[in-house]
């Protein structure tokens, strides 16, 4: 099978008197690399420099709140179920009176844990949530020393109410689209008087 | 008299000293950004602008790591081996000549009539500060690096050395400023002795243990070879002669071969700016240039050839570059001889 136009058919013939010199052959390497002298660098100055990312780049997670600041998560589990890897793992807990304008409904996470260790940042739980609470950003996952550093709690998850993370500069038209059409199996519910479509039944 | 004598003497050898130094402490920078070049990669930007400033910072860097000294080594001959590589590495240049004299000043430090022998000699006690210093590690890859070095600069200065005969024979002297001079007037002896210089250029690779010929140091087989007990400075210092031996290797093939400080068509020149010091300015620029040019040269070649296998270092060696040299010598012999320059 041919992969490339490069590849060459070794032969054991014996060198002819020029190849036995050596000389073309170190000539012709050193012409190599002196036109790689004048070539393009690969090199991306990473922390002065971002390199582009795609539209639909899966990165760091974000709880959101909602338009007055309560977390939209409601700790159904549904995340965690989603999750191929394994990562999430939360603790629900019951709104107390006078917290309506911390937590949206009445069931909240009070401990929401993602290991970013074994996150394959597949994007399964933004998938699967139905509260849109979780989505993935364009945000790089820090690097650390320490491996419990890695498993980022509701301190580092959820938004902060001054400093919203912008969630649609990731998300194409399509997506947005996607995440909202109410036909799709995600945005259904049984209040909406339809069965709910499981994509692996079709 | 003999004051003024000593005095710009003196002034000479400070301005080698410095000179040497200097262009090494840029070559390890070069070297480094040459071989990025190469790869497609940037090299080293981030002390100062384009990174100049980073030989600085390596340079502080060694100065302020432990100095460390292997428990079982022989502290003497520890301390001895990186001062003697470094001592020779920087005697060498000291009959280089840099330009044509200016007001009857030769600007060369010392023109003695033996100059190639005195070359000779002194690389071959450079050996010793590799041989000591892998010895007295007390440690195996030291002493194979050690052993290696010692065998392959041995074997090459014979190469090296019977090369240079067919330069004696058709300059017919040794002394380096005279052979520069004679080149001011013909041709430039790489014209008249390529296969001398192809032998030459190839010897001196593997007397200053650079790639493809660096089996003493092989961090691939050897760890780091005869350095790899050393530290600090000490190992600053090994690291560095290579890179001072680079820049004389270039001084000395520039020299010898490519008419030294001499511009092409050299007495055009000289009619046109006249016998002054803005002529010695020029040349010295110019014999730079063609020592910065080797020095390019070595670094392209690092970064081109893979390292030999050492039976095959030994083969080049001894069976193919000691017959060529010796049939060099004995076809000027010839040449000479049918020219009618020999009876």
């Amino acid at each position: 099978m041919q992969l490339t136009n490069r590849s060459k058919q070794v032969s054991n013939t014996e060198m002819t008197f020029s190849e036995s010199l050596y000389l073309p052959a170190i000539l012709n390497g050193m012409a190599i690399t002196f036109k790689h002298m004048f070539k393009k660098e690969a090199t991306v100055r990473f922390p002065d420099q971002d390199r582009p990312i795609a539209p639909v780049y899966r990165g760091q997670h974000v709880l959101k709140r909602d338009e007055n600041g309560a977390e939209r998560c409601t700790a159904c589990g549904l995340c965690a179920v989603a999750c191929p890897a394994e990562a999430i793992t939360m603790e629900a807990a019951e709104r107390k009176k006078g917290e309506e304008t911390l937590y949206r409904e009445e069931k909240y996470a009070a401990v929401y844990e993602i290991n970013m260790l074994r996150c394959i940042f597949c994007g399964l739980c933004e998938e699967a949530c139905p509260k849109e609470a979780i989505f993935l950003t364009d945000r790089i996952v820090s690097a650390e020393d320490l491996r419990e550093d890695f498993i980022y709690g509701k301190s580092k998850l959820v938004e902060d109410t001054q400093h919203r993370v912008d969630v649609t500069r990731r998300q194409t038209e399509e997506v947005l689209e996607f995440k909202h059409d109410k036909s799709k199996y995600h945005n259904q519910t049984h209040e909406d008087g339809k069965d709910i479509i499981h994509p692996w039944k079709h | 008299m003999l004051s003024s004598f000593l005095i710009i003497k003196f002034l000479l050898a400070i301005a080698v000293f410095a000179i040497s130094l200097g262009v090494a402490a840029y070559a390890t920078y070069g070297e480094r950004k040459v071989a990025a070049f190469m790869q497609d990669r940037i090299g080293p930007d981030r002390a100062g602008p384009f990174g100049l400033l980073q030989p600085i910072a390596d340079g502080v860097k060694m100065f302020m790591k432990e100095d460390f000294v292997p428990a079982n080594s022989n502290k003497f001959l520890f301390v001895l081996g990186p001062s003697i590589a470094m001592t020779t590495a920087l005697m060498t240049a000291v009959v280089v000549p840099w330009a044509s004299p200016v007001n009857g000043v030769a600007l060369q430090v010392t023109d003695i009539n033996i100059g190639l022998l005195y070359v000779f000699g002194v690389v071959s006690i450079g050996v010793y500060g590799i041989m000591i210093g892998g010895w007295a590690s007390n440690n195996k890859y030291s002493l194979l690096g050690a052993l290696r070095a010692s065998s392959q600069m041995i074997s090459y200065e014979i190469a090296m050395g019977l090369s240079l005969i067919s330069i004696v024979m058709i300059t017919g002297t040794m002394s380096l400023g005279k052979i520069v001079e004679q080149q001011s007037l013909g041709y430039w002896n790489v014209f008249l002795q390529p296969l001398a210089f192809l032998i030459f250029l190839i010897c001196s690779f593997a007397e200053t243990n650079r790639a493809p010929f660096d089996l003493p140091e092989c961090e691939t087989e050897l760890v780091g070879g005869y350095h790899t007990e050393y530290s600090s400075m000490k190992l600053g210092f090994y690291l560095f002669s290579e890179y001072v031996n680079m820049f004389n290797s270039g001084a000395i093939m520039a020299s010898l071969f490519f008419g030294g400080y001499n511009l092409p068509f050299a007495s055009y020149f000289a009619q046109m700016v006249g016998q002054n010091w803005i002529l010695s300015l020029i040349q010295f620029l110019f014999f730079f240039g063609k020592i910065l040019f080797f020095i390019f040269l070595f670094m392209w070649v690092r970064w081109t050839l893979p390292r030999f296998r050492y039976d095959q270092l030994m083969t080049l060696g001894w069976k193919i570059l000691l017959p060529l040299s010796i049939l060099n010598i004995v076809a000027t012999g010839i040449f000479m001889y049918m020219s009618g320059q020999i009876q």
